[in-house]
């Protein structure tokens, strides 16, 4: 816990006072923990009446599928309903044919962004088809714009309201939580029990991951209209609807495109799990070749999923317009960007008429395909055979050193001392209503019977937690205070965020086994880009005048980091901390499909054995309330929740510094 | 030879990619279920056969499960392209994982197991009380669970295979098993969550110091196992045959007291082995009934684990599609699949 709290608040802008709390909470937990350990502890059991009730739930819905009326009235057309929308879809990019797609999306991006956009939107698809690999990322397009279609068509009139009524997005924002925290893994099986296996269950699944930030940022962006906007409007005699329609709407309308934008973002980054269910596609491409341990393989199909999250996002990032010139000028010529469009539409016509005419329901041609297979096997099976005696010795010394003294202490020790500990943490750090939450969270995990598994869990979130701020704040003041590091940052950060996280498994798992840490280096990986971005954004931030203040009084290097860049950007530091734990722990789950036991193999195995159904389900809530614990506690004393908690979902994607900045 | 087929299998695709693109220009061109889903370059072998099978009732539609493992992958390679080829069916492949595979009959989702690894608990429910399945007979292939270790280990100390008349003798290797996830115990890696296993309850009966530790998938455990080959490093799996990846690292299963009917009813104190696993084929009460050809076909599908083996190795380290390796054990193995047509 210490470690966490030192990680958690920044040494230099803690108080003396609260430092000196959290050091006797530290104490006194430790003196607890020596003295009474052993007692009170609540070791794991498998036959826990928790998980034998929740397979009763389960039984319940698998006999009632076909005669409850909510199952054959309710569900059952939505199902249809979805799978026809896919048909659909399937039908109209098949008739397109691959000339017919590539001139649609090249047609957009002239049209929408610019000439230069186009290219580049059309190099990366040639590239997915040298690759090999057109077939399936069509397949992964189809997926997305469907669910993405829907969790629009859902997400922005909520997020609408939700940016108009306070009660209700305190009433959503838990949801919001829940749904975003909750292990995905835990609700593929019940998804394919209500929803039976095909695109109805794997659109669904994506959909209830990529909705929130729909509804979080639309709501952000209504809230973004300054009040006295709004008051001016209405004092102006303009109703309600009117106020929505020519005013807030108009003015959030940047926002609300970056709420789609985010949505397909994150929609991507969740199909190689809804493959699990036979969603077709890449997601299935990464899964097969991990399957046949074909590291080049995987690689390839998660280059393609990058080109494809680099080609909707360039499209998408400016498609609400803003910052986009009304002239286009090629060369000497300058043209009003509605005739671009125009031709733009005409020329998409005939090409697609033309595409489908030729080669309708075509693929890329196979005789084109270039395999990059093979250089990255063996380059990867060089390293793995070199640096493996190197990494053995790095892993068994964080796991004897940092691990297993933190796990020890975290699950030998009586369950109500560390309760009392963690709402004591989160009272000195933020208020006494983030201790309730704390102690009722961890109240609950024991309720749950899922105690000692939890406190496995926390520790490698402590420890991945740790490394992500030590890593991201070294790497993110370096990069603020040097254009190059930054330039060079960039790409590799878009890389980590969009590139799925199975891709790289299999040579971490030669390097590091089937571990903890093996984990716990997936979870920093995917963690530390976004820590960068905010702490980058966050130094850069800080006024011009006080840097050359500082350097006046001839302030060094390093005095400048600690006492003024730092302390400056607290504000982005506290947002870094809370979203490097919503990460880490979105990757927990992960965790568990290479050796990190505890809740994340609890929810791997619920997903795939019958048995243990219920211990799945309860230790999927045990991540949303660790989530929950952890968030309190990283909160700080930061007010605006809202902006925060809006931050701190949106890891992913492309544009983390955009939101940053704009949220900041 | 590979560059022989390559060329000649890049021609075929050229083939019918010109085969699509005229028959696109014929407009409204009725497409035979057989091409629809088989690859076009073999279109006029499947027409022919068609009009072969043709005094058989209609095939229509077979819903393959595809478990996640190489072997159920040949399987699935081979039955699903001889119903296509030899008798004209669509055959629809999902990829699944067994639980999800069983949910699958009563909502005609799934038609077809093909591997079927005990699943008692499943078979209860389906088979037994809901009624929704059956066993369609073995599928040839026997299935054997165990504790297995690298054969270099057992070469250096021979006597680790005492352990099937004294399973004590593993506490003397606890030692050299233990990792950074075991403790002070030795490491047995357990590997897919959707496998049953024993070993906490063999431990236990056993009296051994060992620990299980979850790999958490087979990917992983094969990593594992991969790695530990190339330093030549000991490590103590759960693993089962057949499997593809054996024929890539030589391992050898660690035989404990054999199995009795009843030996495992207490799961937590278990004294003896796996039992051996007869794998079976499981189809939905309703492809049963329905009459098609192909569940004539399926219930009669039986071959050996080597069959098996070579066409998962073709899959995996040959680098063969699906439908490759298929045509190549049915070219070499006409008098087998013979036997199994209706």
């Amino acid at each position: 816990m210490t470690g966490l709290a030192a990680a958690v608040q920044p040494r230099t802008t803690i108080s003396v006072g609260r430092a000196g709390q959290l050091l006797v909470v530290a104490i006194i937990f430790l003196a607890g923990f020596l003295v009474l350990q052993g007692t009170a502890s609540l070791p794991h059991r498998d036959d826990s009446q928790v998980f034998l009730t929740l397979n009763g739930v389960r039984d319940w819905v698998d006999a009632n599928r076909t005669s409850n009326p909510v199952f054959v009235y309710l569900l059952g057309p939505i199902r249809a309903a979805i799978d026809g929308l896919d048909d659909m879809l399937t039908f109209i990019v098949k008739q397109l044919s691959w000339i017919g797609v590539m001139a649609i999306a090249g047609t957009l991006a002239f049209a929408l962004v610019s000439w230069r956009t186009a290219v580049g939107v059309l190099a990366c698809l040639v590239t997915i088809g040298l690759l090999g690999l057109w077939t399936e990322t069509i397949q992964t397009l189809v997926l997305i714009t469907n669910s993405v279609a829907l969790s629009l068509l859902i997400g922005i009139p909520l997020g609408i309201v939700a940016g108009r009524n306070d009660r209700f997005l305190a009433f959503i924002t838990p949801i919001l939580d829940f749904m975003q925290i909750m292990p995905t893994f835990a609700y593929l099986a019940p998804l394919t029990l209500i929803f039976l296996i095909g695109p109805a269950s794997a659109v669904i699944a994506t959909l209830i991951y990529s909705m929130p930030p729909a509804i979080r940022i639309t709501a952000l962006g209504i809230r973004g209209v300054p009040v006295q906007t709004v008051e001016a409007a209405a004092s102006l005699g303009a109703t309600d609807g009117q106020v929505l329609r020519k005013v807030q709407l108009p003015i959030a309308r940047r926002t609300i495109g970056l709420a789609v934008n985010q949505t397909i973002m994150m929609a991507l980054s969740i199909i190689v799990i809804a493959a699990l269910i036979n969603a077709p596609g890449l997601g299935e491409s990464i899964i097969v070749a991990i399957e046949k341990l074909k590291f080049g393989d995987a690689v390839t199909a998660g280059i393609a999923i990058v080109l494809l999250a680099t080609v909707l996002d360039r499209i998408t990032a400016s498609a609400s317009g803003a910052g986009v010139p009304a002239i286009v000028a090629i060369g000497p010529l300058r043209i009003p960007r509605r005739t671009v469009r125009a031709i733009a539409v005409a020329v998409a016509i005939v090409a697609l008429a033309g595409g489908a005419l030729a080669s309708a329901g075509s693929s890329f041609p196979a005789t084109w395909h270039v395999s990059i297979a093979k250089p990255l096997d063996d380059g990867v099976r060089w390293v793995e055979l070199t640096f493996a005696g190197l990494t053995d010795s790095v892993k068994n010394a964080v796991s004897a050193g940092l691990l297993d003294p933190i796990q020890t202490v975290l699950t030998k020790s009586p369950w109500w001392l560390v309760v009392v500990a963690a709402a004591a943490v989160a009272g000195i750090v933020n208020s006494l209503r983030a201790a309730i939450v704390v102690a009722i969270a961890l109240l609950l995990i024991v309720a749950l019977q899922v105690w000692e598994h939890a406190m496995q869990t926390l520790t490698m979130v402590i420890v991945a937690v740790v490394l992500t701020m030590l890593i991201g704040v070294v790497l993110g003041v370096w990069a603020a205070r040097n254009r190059v590091v930054s330039a060079v940052l960039r790409p590799i950060n878009d890389a980590a965020q969009t590139l799925p996280s199975f891709v790289y498994l299999l040579p971490a798992l030669a390097l590091f086994g089937p571990t903890r840490f093996t984990a716990i280096l997936a979870a920093v990986i995917y963690a530390v880009p976004a820590v960068i971005r905010l702490v980058e954004d966050g130094v850069r931030g800080v006024s011009p005048t006080a840097i050359e203040a500082a350097t006046a009084a001839g302030a060094s290097r390093l005095q400048m980091i600690r006492k003024v860049q730092l302390p400056m950007a607290r504000r982005s530091l506290l947002v870094a901390t809370n979203q490097g734990v919503v990460l880490v722990l979105a990757m927990v789950v992960l965790g568990g499909l290479v050796g990190a036991q505890a809740l994340g193999f609890d929810v791997v195995s619920g997903f795939s054995q019958r048995n243990f159904f219920g211990r799945g389900v309860a230790a999927a809530i045990g991540i949303v309330l660790l989530g929950v614990m952890l968030d309190r506690i990283t909160q700080g004393t930061g007010q605006r929740r809202s902006t925060r908690s809006v931050v701190g979902r949106l890891g992913i994607g492309l544009n983390s510094n955009r939101v940053s900045r704009e949220a900041g | 030879m590979d560059r022989q087929r390559k060329v000649a299998s890049r021609t075929a695709a050229l083939i019918a990619t010109l085969v699509v693109i005229l028959s696109a220009c014929g407009g409204g061109a009725t497409q035979s279920p057989a091409a629809s889903t088989g690859t076009g370059a073999s279109a006029p072998a499947a027409s022919a056969s068609q009009a072969a099978a043709a005094s058989l009732a209609p095939c229509g539609t077979v819903n393959i499960a595809v478990n996640p493992w190489v072997g159920y992958e040949a399987d699935a390679a081979v039955v699903g392209y001889l119903l296509q080829q030899k008798l004209g069916c669509t055959v629809v492949k999902k990829n699944i994982d067994e639980q999800t595979s069983w949910q699958g009959f009563p909502t005609g989702e799934v038609d077809v197991i093909l591997e079927n690894w005990g699943h008692e608990d499943l078979a209860a429910k389906y088979i037994t009380a809901d009624k929704v399945a059956q066993d369609a007979g073995p599928d040839g292939n026997e299935g054997v669970i165990g504790w297995f270790v690298p054969k270099f280990f057992v070469d250096a100390n021979p006597d680790i295979l005492t352990a099937k008349t004294d399973p004590t003798i593993l506490n003397k290797y606890a030692a050299q098993f233990k990792t950074s996830e075991s403790g002070d115990k030795g490491q047995i890696l357990d590997g897919d969550p959707s496998f049953v296993t024993n070993d906490q309850g063999m431990i236990n009966g056993f009296g051994l110091n060992f620990k299980v530790v979850y790999s958490g998938s087979e990917a992983a455990s094969n990593k594992a196992i991969q790695a530990a080959v190339d330093a030549q490093k000991p490590i103590l799996v759960y693993y089962y045959t057949p499997n593809w990846f054996s024929s890539k690292v030589d391992l050898v299963h660690i035989e404990f007291p054999a199995w009795t009917p009843g030996c495992d009813k207490d799961a937590t104190n278990i004294k003896c082995d796996y039992p051996p696993y007869h794998l079976n084929k499981v189809v939905s009460t309703k492809f049963a009934t329905s009459g098609s050809p192909a569940f004539t076909f399926i219930s009669k599908f039986k071959w050996t684990n080597d069959d098996q083996n070579g066409v998962a190795a073709d899959i995996t380290s040959n680098g063969m599609s699906d439908d490759d390796a298929a045509k190549k054990w049915v070219d070499a193995n006409q008098s087998v699949w013979q036997a199994w047509m209706p």
